[in-house]
């Protein structure tokens, strides 16, 4: 309980110093360069000119301090030892490239950022456009987003669970194995065949996804203009046709941008594969490594290593994302 | 026309099943951990959640009392007691061999030869009955038993209590309030003065938002790490405090900034014309008619922080009084993988109040991610 009072007075002394800083800051702006007397137009246009970096003081500092600066430390970590203290050259790098699990991480990150997003692409467009045409639509939208909410860790425990195993002779208790045996075949420990078990890790990214490019699909579809459908269908087009041949092309801009979108959470995922596999049995991936190399292998510079190849791998989307923030400001 | 109207109808009915099926295979996993959070720990391991409304039937072994606890009745000697210790459920057969674990309607009785002789009731009382005394080792009793469906909230009391979820609770608020409710205000701020100030470098600082928006957050843990270590908060609440507020900054600047822009300029103007200050502007008119967009951020920032396990690994304690649920979630999965009925109810705990809220504020969730990405 006590915890909860030092957080709620944080909350308090946060709040009101934040209104504090900015009240006295413009306060002082306003003494320094009144706006009226002898200068009064020279003093307006400085105290404008000085004003937005007052509002904009705090945000820049938090960014600076933990965006900005973590990056530039982590490329000077990746070129030091595993303490940060000697200077190793790229030596991190070139351990990297014949690492074993580095390899078989970057084959699975490429495997699960070619299956997940065009996955949760699909079933989202698809839930889209169906739900958008019935009447309970609303509620199949709310129940198909819902994994959203639930934490990666808590989508491991649920998938997990499906994906039990029990052993020979046991009665199966996860669906897919009672399923399996119920179609007549025999059960498996499915997390541990090689290769195959990526994919059920995959789904359950895929199952949390799908909600998110189903809720972004969906308000692209319901704003292509209703013209171009109407005269689609006085043309005699089938509803395949009006979909695939009319609308989808029309939406191609927001499919992009959920496919990146999903992309760049692919990229970042860890906790699944923590919790499911932690990496066995072939299921490694670049920020499950990573985090091996920070917490067990205790190796700054190549965990530093590894975190920089995905920001390497963000990168492409990100100027991607300026450029199209840019193009839109003007 | 009427060939039209009923591929229409005909239509209807697949997207109507094609959905149903959507929706099922979306949220029977979610659904299958509920149902198993309520059963009984014996039920989880004997039968599938699927079966929890039916009774489950288990073919199980048991022996027979001691020697030593015959009572000698008229030329008979006989032990007795139960094969159901825990009074529940009921034996529909029995036998005396593995070989034929089922020979045997429960009231029936066994011959086992040499003057002895077993009878198991319906309610698993058992009597073995013998000419002699009973020597050594008894027999073995192979039986069926039926239990009948039992829901308990028992999973759950055990849960918060014993397995430390209860405080894992307590932790996991402590971390997401002030998280979510600080960089709310710096953003907002912020936010305005990229809006609707004019000054140098502005895009630049846009565009920088935009960059910082995609940045993993594993290239900033070692780093941070460090520094709130050189600066003594490294494992403390306000370093962990700052740490998601600093991570969900972009976001939030980037979110309300979008939708500031897109406020009746009007307003501002005549505001100004009438003297008000950039500041009260801001307090006065920008603050209250941008609650959607702050609303969609507070929502996303605090699902976000609740669900998060990285940055609470890296920047808390692994005690009981740091540990958030996501953590308890990690460990348990560790040291009690197969014991479901632990597994299920505390990742329910912890998935409870994110339902909640997502449930509640669904509309404000919608919106800021159609704010967030469809630009």
């Amino acid at each position: 309980m006590e915890q909860l009072f030092m957080a709620s007075a944080t909350i308090i002394i946060g709040v009101f110093g934040c209104v504090a800083y900015f009240f006295l800051s413009n306060m002082a702006l306003d003494a320094l360069y009144p706006p009226r007397g002898p200068n009064a137009g020279a003093n307006i246009s400085r105290a404008t000119a000085i004003r937005p970096w007052l509002f904009l003081l705090p945000a820049i500092l938090l960014l600076c301090v933990y965006l900005v600066y973590p990056f530039f430390v982590s490329v000077w970590l990746s070129f030091h030892d595993s303490s940060g203290n000697r200077f190793v050259g790229a030596a991190n790098y070139t351990w990297l490239l014949g690492d074993e699990k580095f390899r078989e991480s970057m084959k699975n990150n490429m495997l699960w950022l070619l299956v997940v997003p065009a996955a949760s692409t699909f079933f989202g467009l698809l839930a889209a456009a169906l739900t958008d045409r019935i009447r309970w639509g609303n509620l199949a939208k709310a129940l198909i987003f819902m994994p959203m909410a639930i934490s990666f860790i808590g989508a491991s425990v649920i998938w997990k669970f499906i994906y039990d195993y029990r052993g020979e002779g046991q009665r199966e208790i996860g669906l897919l194995n009672a399923m399996v045996e119920s179609f007549g075949g025999s059960a498996q420990t499915w997390l541990t065949i090689p290769f195959w078990n990526n994919f059920f890790l995959m789904i359950v990214l895929i199952w949390i996804q799908t909600g998110f490019a189903m809720v972004i699909l969906s308000a692209a579809l319901r704003g292509i203009p209703e013209e171009t459908v109407e005269a689609a269908i006085l043309d005699g087009a089938s509803p395949l046709q009006i979909f695939f041949k009319i609308k989808v092309p029309q939406i191609w801009g927001t499919i992009a941008v959920v496919w990146t979108t999903i992309t760049i959470t692919v990229l970042k995922v860890f906790d699944i594969v923590l919790a499911m596999t932690n990496g066995q049995w072939g299921t490694q991936v670049l920020a499950n490594l990573m985090f091996d190399w920070m917490f067990r292998g205790n190796d700054t510079g190549r965990a530093s290593a590894i975190a920089l190849v995905i920001m390497l791998l963000v990168t492409p989307i990100m100027i991607w994302n300026i450029r199209n923030a840019r193009a839109e400001m003007r | 026309m009427d060939n039209i109207a009923g591929t229409k109808s005909s239509l209807v009915w697949t997207v109507n099943l094609a959905v149903i099926a959507l929706v099922v295979l979306w949220t029977i996993p979610t659904f299958g951990l509920l149902v198993s959070s309520f059963r009984d720990r014996d039920q989880i391991s004997a039968s599938g959640w699927w079966n929890a409304a039916v009774s489950s039937e288990a073919n199980e072994i048991a022996r027979a009392g001691d020697a030593d606890t015959q009572l000698q009745e008229g030329d008979l000697w006989v032990i007795a007691g139960t094969v159901l210790p825990e009074g529940k459920g009921e034996v529909s057969r029995f036998g005396t061999s593995s070989r034929d674990p089922t020979a045997y309607a429960a009231g029936e009785t066994a011959d086992l030869g040499e003057g002895v002789s077993l009878t198991v009731a319906t309610d698993g009382s058992y009597r073995l009955t013998s000419t002699t005394a009973f020597e050594g080792r008894s027999p073995r009793i192979f039986f069926t038993a039926t239990t009948p469906p039992r829901l308990t909230t028992e999973n759950y009391a055990r849960v918060l209590g014993a397995e430390g979820l209860g405080r894992a609770f307590l932790n996991t608020m402590t971390v997401t309030i002030p998280a979510t409710v600080i960089p709310i205000l710096i953003a907002a701020f912020a936010a305005y003065a990229l809006a609707w100030m004019e000054f140098p470098g502005r895009a630049l600082l846009i565009a920088g938002i935009v960059g910082l928006l995609v940045v993993p957050l594993q290239l900033a843990l070692i780093p941070l790490l460090k520094l709130h270590n050189q600066l003594g908060i490294g494992k403390e609440y306000i370093g962990i405090w700052l740490a998601h507020s600093g991570f969900g900054l972009p976001l939030a600047v980037y979110l309300l900034r979008n939708y500031m822009v897109g406020l009746p300029r009007e307003i501002i103007e005549s505001a100004r014309v009438d003297g008000a200050t950039d500041f009260q502007i801001f307090l006065k008119i920008i603050l209250p008619l941008s609650f959607p967009a702050l609303a969609s951020f507070a929502i996303f920032q605090f699902l976000w922080v609740w669900n998060d396990l990285l940055v609470a690994t890296v920047f808390l304690g692994n005690n009981q009084d740091q540990l958030v649920m996501t953590g308890v979630l990690r460990e348990l999965l560790g040291s009690r993988g197969g014991e479901w009925e632990i597994l299920a109810t505390s990742a329910f705990v912890s998935i409870f109040v994110p339902l909640v809220v997502f449930f509640a504020m669904q509309k404000y969730l919608v919106r800021g991610l159609l704010a967030g990405s469809v630009k």
